[in-house]
């Protein structure tokens, strides 16, 4: 990104700090009583065991959890890309997966992968105009201008429109991946720790950058992490996973009021939540807080 | 560090969208290194060192190609056969191995019916294909074409095939996503995913073919390139054999050219990194 670019952020962001988009009318998730086992007449690994979760439309939510604990089980079911073995799944009330009728992927639910996965034969422009070309929702011309509009909106990506993927930064791949997501206007975004490999300055810019499409596109938002600190500092809700099998161990409100700052992580209301999700989610959740502290130190 | 950073990042941000052409850099030490070798070839076969004797220097070489050769048609027919030969057999590859790797990658059941025979068929040198294909095939011309083919043909099929099974889970999943259907998926996703290992596969392949069209010219064929140097041989004319040699390297190289102009018109967003 340039630095006139993030100034002009900074600048927007200052003048309609408070003017969050209002809330959405579609995107509400029931996951109810799911359950996941693979391989279930052999070897049995249970992945996924009575879960729950209810995500209200536009909801920011974040599911925090130890490698291996099933949260990205989770996310690939409501994705479509695996199937539960118990319970079902609701989108706006409409059943989207139960054991009898696997879940299918659609522009409505859109993923972003940890490592990335634009298309890298592809410019920027043409990776974000993808879905609705694909889908014919949208002619070339209409779908070129909605995707630079977006790009511009996004924090001045319009500047690497001509790009291809492997040129650009990690951050700005990811960011390009929110718009591509974004631009198919999903009721659901899902965010499958999408900066995990980044490191501390390039992921603060990032959890910035996020906050602000969310402020401007609000949509339900099921962000996946194990980094506590991450999860709190974004989210409206967090949910703490453990492993083996994965179950849902609490569910956090997080009341900070948006737009949330860097500073709030100093705050006392900050730390105070850091603390009761410590305290609420013992051994599992500290060994998960602690490789997230490892990745910040 | 930090500004530096920023400022590269710009710089690409700010790069304009057409690419301006520009022309290859003359490689200087590489001509130095050319000019050297024949400077040592020439005094190598000037001082009579051993091995040299029966060597012609770099200048009877020359002389004999200015007067014997550069106005011969019999040698630019050469060039012209052997040539043939591996386009024939090269592009024959591609058109059957890439779509034959493709069908190994993504079907199952053909897969496990046809891989076995392929992996069987796969370690036998295509020198070792000579005698069968000269019985088998009418012309020798046919079974020239035939071992030339057969030396860049499971080149491309194992390389495809390989580039189908190992294309990332993530670019499949996300076009279904996107919305993406079967037939959009084959041709948006798994084809431009497959091009790079197409491109090494023919990079491999046409090399593979230049050493293959040689020997089979050699052994069977009435004309080309590797045949002018085997009656170069033949007939104790040292000069022929290294004019031979030299124009087959300078052949494999043209076919190089070619070849990486092809793959960089298949990947335009390769060399932009």
């Amino acid at each position: 990104m340039t630095v006139q670019a993030s100034h002009a952020i900074d600048e927007a962001m200052e003048k309609s700090l408070t003017v969050m988009a209002p809330r959405p009318d579609v995107g509400s998730l029931a996951i109810e009583n799911v359950g996941k086992t693979y391989d279930p007449e052999g070897a049995r690994v249970v992945a996924l065991h009575d879960c729950s979760v209810d995500i209200a439309p536009g909801d920011f939510l974040a599911i925090v959890g130890p490698s291996g604990c099933g949260k990205s089980t989770l996310m690939n079911i409501i994705a479509g890309f695996d199937n539960v073995t118990e319970g079902r799944v609701l989108l706006d009330g409409q059943l989207l997966a139960t054991p009898s009728s696997p879940p299918k992927p659609g522009p409505d639910r859109v993923v972003v992968f940890q490592n990335g996965a634009l298309f890298p034969w592809k410019t920027v422009l043409e990776n974000v105009m993808y879905g609705p070309l694909v889908q014919h929702k949208m002619t070339l011309d209409v779908a070129e201008e909605r995707a630079m509009d977006l790009l511009t909106k996004c924090g001045g990506l319009d500047k690497v429109a001509a790009s291809y993927p492997p040129q650009l930064s990690s951050g700005m791949q990811r960011r390009v991946e929110i718009v591509r997501a974004l631009i198919n206007e999903p009721k659901i975004l899902l965010l499958d720790e999408p900066f995990r490999a980044m490191d501390t300055v390039s992921k603060n810019t990032m959890h910035q950058h996020l906050l602000e499409m969310y402020r401007v596109c609000r949509k339900t938002i099921i962000f996946i992490t194990h980094d506590l600190e991450e999860a709190i500092y974004l989210a409206d809700k967090v949910i703490v996973m453990t492993s083996r099998p994965g179950t849902i161990k609490s569910t956090i409100a997080v009341n900070l009021p948006r737009p949330r700052t860097p500073e709030m992580m100093l705050g006392a209301e900050y730390l105070a939540l850091k603390a009761q999700a410590i305290a609420s989610v013992h051994e599992e959740a500290k060994k998960a807080f602690e490789r997230g502290e490892r990745e910040h130190a | 560090m930090k500004a530096a950073e920023e400022g590269m990042k710009a710089s690409i941000a700010d790069r304009p969208v057409k690419r301006n052409r520009r022309l290859p850099k003359m490689n200087w030490r590489g001509a130095l290194a050319v000019a050297a070798f024949f400077l040592a070839w020439h005094f190598l076969v000037l001082l009579k060192a051993p091995g040299f004797r029966e060597i012609a220097s770099p200048i009877e070489v020359l002389n004999t190609f200015l007067t014997q050769y550069i106005g011969n048609p019999k040698y630019w027919n050469s060039w012209v056969a052997s040539f043939k030969r591996v386009i024939y057999g090269f592009v024959l590859a591609q058109v059957l191995g890439i779509p034959l790797g493709l069908l190994l990658g993504t079907r199952e059941t053909f897969h496990n019916l046809v891989y076995p025979v392929i992996e069987i068929l796969r370690p036998i040198p295509p020198l070792a294909w000579v005698p069968i294909s000269i019985l088998f095939w009418p012309t020798t011309e046919l079974s020239i074409i035939f071992i030339t083919f057969i030396g860049a043909f499971f080149i491309i099929v194992i390389n495809v095939h390989d580039a189908v099974r190992n294309i990332k889970k993530e670019h499949y999943w996300l076009a279904l996503s996107l919305g993406a259907n079967g037939g959009q998926v084959f041709r948006r996703i798994m084809i431009p995913s497959v091009i790079p290992s197409i491109a090494v596969g023919m990079t491999l392949g046409m090399a593979v073919t230049w050493n293959v069209v040689i020997a089979a010219e050699m052994i069977a064929g009435d004309n080309g390139l590797g045949r002018l140097t085997w009656e170069g041989y033949v007939s104790h004319t040292v000069t022929v054999v290294i004019i031979g040699m030299i124009s087959i390297g300078l052949a494999g190289y043209l076919s190089t050219i070619g070849v990486d102009y092809l793959e960089k018109k298949m990947m335009p967003w390769r060399g932009t990194r």
